[in-house]
């Protein structure tokens, strides 16, 4: 099965559980979470700070392990407990990408590199890249800025950049957290609304983690922690259903 | 996409003064490779240039450079009857320091064996070779003595005809050749009451004997000149100097001179090998040792600021290894900024160096095969000093991105 092979879900996670720490020192960050995200859709993660939400983005994103539980993603199990069973960083490089409330783009490089790197890493030709860096920031309507570093752009400016980035590789899973914390209203729904742009255009699942009240109309689905349990989940109608990870 | 570079142009002005750092410490370490290659081209120059086969000194000692050595001049004659020498010529030398200008003045007095030597050998950056007996002299430039020039030393002022470069003794100190008769004038001059108390010594000795009672005329010699007095001594010259006959074995007719109980003979090679493991050797060690020094002192300062440098990019690098970046990416942009600080480290201290050298007041001789084995070094430094970012970079997490 391929990864990114449009019939399967983005992701797939089977009772992640995170626990810091031993005996009395010992917390649970997040206890049994299961959640499955299709394909094109854009799900929002919302919750309290300290419920979980992060550990969990970060589980899903295999930078920060679960202790136990199950990931699979574009059809591919890649995590099993705290053991991965296959090179998480080439995983990450082909089929992930990130955006953070900081748009986290490297200062030497200008708007363009930013994007490039992400494909040169995973052996895409100089090139090819620049081109295909260029065609996404077109497609983010930040094109104008392509040759500027990241200190002459905008914090909107910055976030499309780390968009584009994100995009670079035709990732099955984007996973982005509080992404408009830093910008404001009008220009935090615009970023809300371009994940959900892209979701659809490109196919990939999109876990988004916010605070914004505002732009919940954006997301297909909406889950909540809280004590590290995904404990409800919010229909677009804003009936609040049965915790039931597992909706496609 | 290189990113060493990319990030050395966004940090161009810390990079670039992160450099002249590097390079200037380069340049001492480059510095004192040289200052060592000058104490022995200056300690060997003297005997290479003379270009005398043989040197026949006082016996048992290692002169006249490593220890004095005093020989009567009469020895050049017997030297010259041994079968295969050519020729022998007495050789002064002794260094002086005098006031000249209100300044001090020191001097590697040389004595040359006139007539038969003029100083035709001594390569000239103006003027001429001695054309008189007396008072002429050749200085070398570092004693900023010009063409013309006239010196007082002694009773006796001397003028300057020729100048030379580079002429300098073992100590750094220009040269002055003179007619040997003039050099030992120069070293054995003596105030007139000095002559005077001295004869007046000689008579008293003289009266005090029975000799000098029955013998009126000897009481007059002995309060006359030195030179009038056969049983005194005249002045002794540091060494003679033989050249061999085209073809002769230098050790054959070395070895005919080792018979003679009162000299010992050495040839140009164990001449200079007695300056080198003598006179020079403890300063080769106090340079090389000063060297390591400097160049485990470089090692560290590069291995801190290469540090510093990646410390600076934790989070970019944290932010490369969450987007997949193998890790020859990050070591290649660690690894390239030390070894790029390193080359151009070395290329600025070369470039520094051919400026300052020269105006150093010893010689500074930079050879070709300690600029390779530096660059070696250098090389080897920007390496080491690399492993602490890359340790510090391998162990960053991608999570820290998020803090």
């Amino acid at each position: 099965m391929k990864p990114n092979d449009s019939s399967i879900p983005a992701i797939e996670a089977f009772n992640l559980t995170k626990v810091y720490g031993s005996g009395n020192t010992e917390v649970v960050a997040m206890n049994d979470v299961s959640l499955r995200v299709a394909r094109g859709e854009v799900v929002a993660l919302l919750g309290p700070s300290g419920a979980g939400k992060s550990t969990l983005l970060t589980a899903v994103g295999l930078i920060n392990l679960p202790t136990a539980g199950r990931i699979v993603i574009g059809g591919v199990s890649v995590l099993e407990a705290d053991h991965a069973l296959v090179d998480l960083r080439a995983f990450r490089r082909k089929h992930l990408g990130f955006i953070f409330q900081k748009a986290n783009l490297i200062p030497f490089l200008k708007a363009v590199e930013n994007v490039q790197i992400a494909m040169e890493v995973n052996d895409v030709a100089p090139r090819a890249a620049r081109q295909r860096a260029m065609e996404l920031l077109d497609y983010l309507g930040v094109a104008d800025r392509a040759g500027n570093l990241p200190d002459a752009l905008s914090g909107g400016q910055q976030q499309r950049v780390a968009v584009a980035r994100a995009l670079a590789n035709h990732p099955s899973l984007i996973l982005a957290d509080e992404p408009t914390a830093a910008l404001d209203s009008q220009r935090g729904r615009q970023v809300m609304e371009l994940f959900r742009k892209v979701a659809h255009e490109q196919g990939a699942g999109v876990i988004v983690v916010t605070h914004d009240q505002r732009s919940l109309d954006v997301f297909d689905r909406t889950f909540e922690m809280e004590d590290g349990h995904l404990k409800s989940r919010q229909e677009p109608d804003g009936s609040i259903a049965k915790d039931s990870p597992h909706h496609n | 996409m290189n990113l060493a570079t990319k990030d050395i142009r966004h940090n161009l002005g810390r990079f670039a003064l992160t450099t002249v750092g590097i390079g200037l410490l380069l340049m001492i370490v480059m510095g004192m490779g040289g200052i060592y290659r000058g104490l022995i081209a200056e300690a060997t120059l003297l005997v290479d240039q003379i270009g005398a086969d043989l040197w026949v000194v006082q016996g048992s000692t290692r002169g006249p450079f490593a220890e004095i050595s005093r020989l009567p001049a009469s020895l050049e004659d017997r030297a010259r009857a041994v079968p295969g020498v050519a020729s022998a010529r007495r050789f002064v030398s002794h260094t002086i320091q005098r006031e000249h200008s209100g300044r001090p003045l020191r001097i590697v007095v040389q004595g040359l064996a006139w007539p038969d030597d003029r100083g035709d050998w001594i390569p000239l950056l103006a003027g001429r070779p001695l054309r008189q007996a007396h008072y002429e002299t050749i200085a070398d430039r570092t004693l900023g003595l010009p063409l013309g020039e006239k010196i007082k030393l002694g009773k006796d002022v001397y003028e300057v005809v020729g100048l030379t470069k580079g002429m300098v003794g073992s100590g750094g100190d220009g040269l002055a050749f003179f007619t040997a008769s003039d050099a030992l004038a120069v070293q054995f001059d003596t105030p007139g009451e000095t002559t005077r108390l001295e004869r007046a010594a000689r008579r008293a000795r003289v009266e005090a004997q029975d000799l000098g009672q029955v013998q009126p005329l000897l009481l007059e010699r002995s309060a006359g000149p030195a030179s009038g007095i056969p049983a005194v001594a005249p002045p002794q010259v540091s060494a003679v100097m033989v050249t061999l006959q085209p073809g002769e074995d230098a050790v054959k007719v070395a070895a005919t001179f080792s018979t003679w109980p009162d000299i010992t003979v050495y040839t140009t090679q164990q001449q200079t090998d007695l300056l080198l493991s003598g006179m020079v050797d403890k300063s080769r060690r106090q340079i090389g040792l000063f060297r390591v020094l400097l160049v485990i002192i470089s090692t560290i300062i590069m291995a801190l600021i290469v540090y510093t440098l990646t410390l600076d990019k934790i989070h970019d690098i944290a932010m490369l290894k969450l987007i997949g970046a193998r890790n020859r990416v990050i070591v290649g942009l660690i690894l390239q900024q030390a070894l790029l600080i390193g080359a151009l480290g070395y290329g600025l201290a070369y470039w520094l160096g051919t400026f300052a050298f020269p105006r150093f007041p010893r010689l500074v001789v930079i050879e070709t095969p300690d600029l390779l084995s530096l660059a070696g070094i250098v090389l080897g430094i920007s390496v080491v000093a690399s492993l602490l970012g890359i340790w510090k970079a391998m162990l960053v997490e991608p999570n820290k991105v998020l803090s």
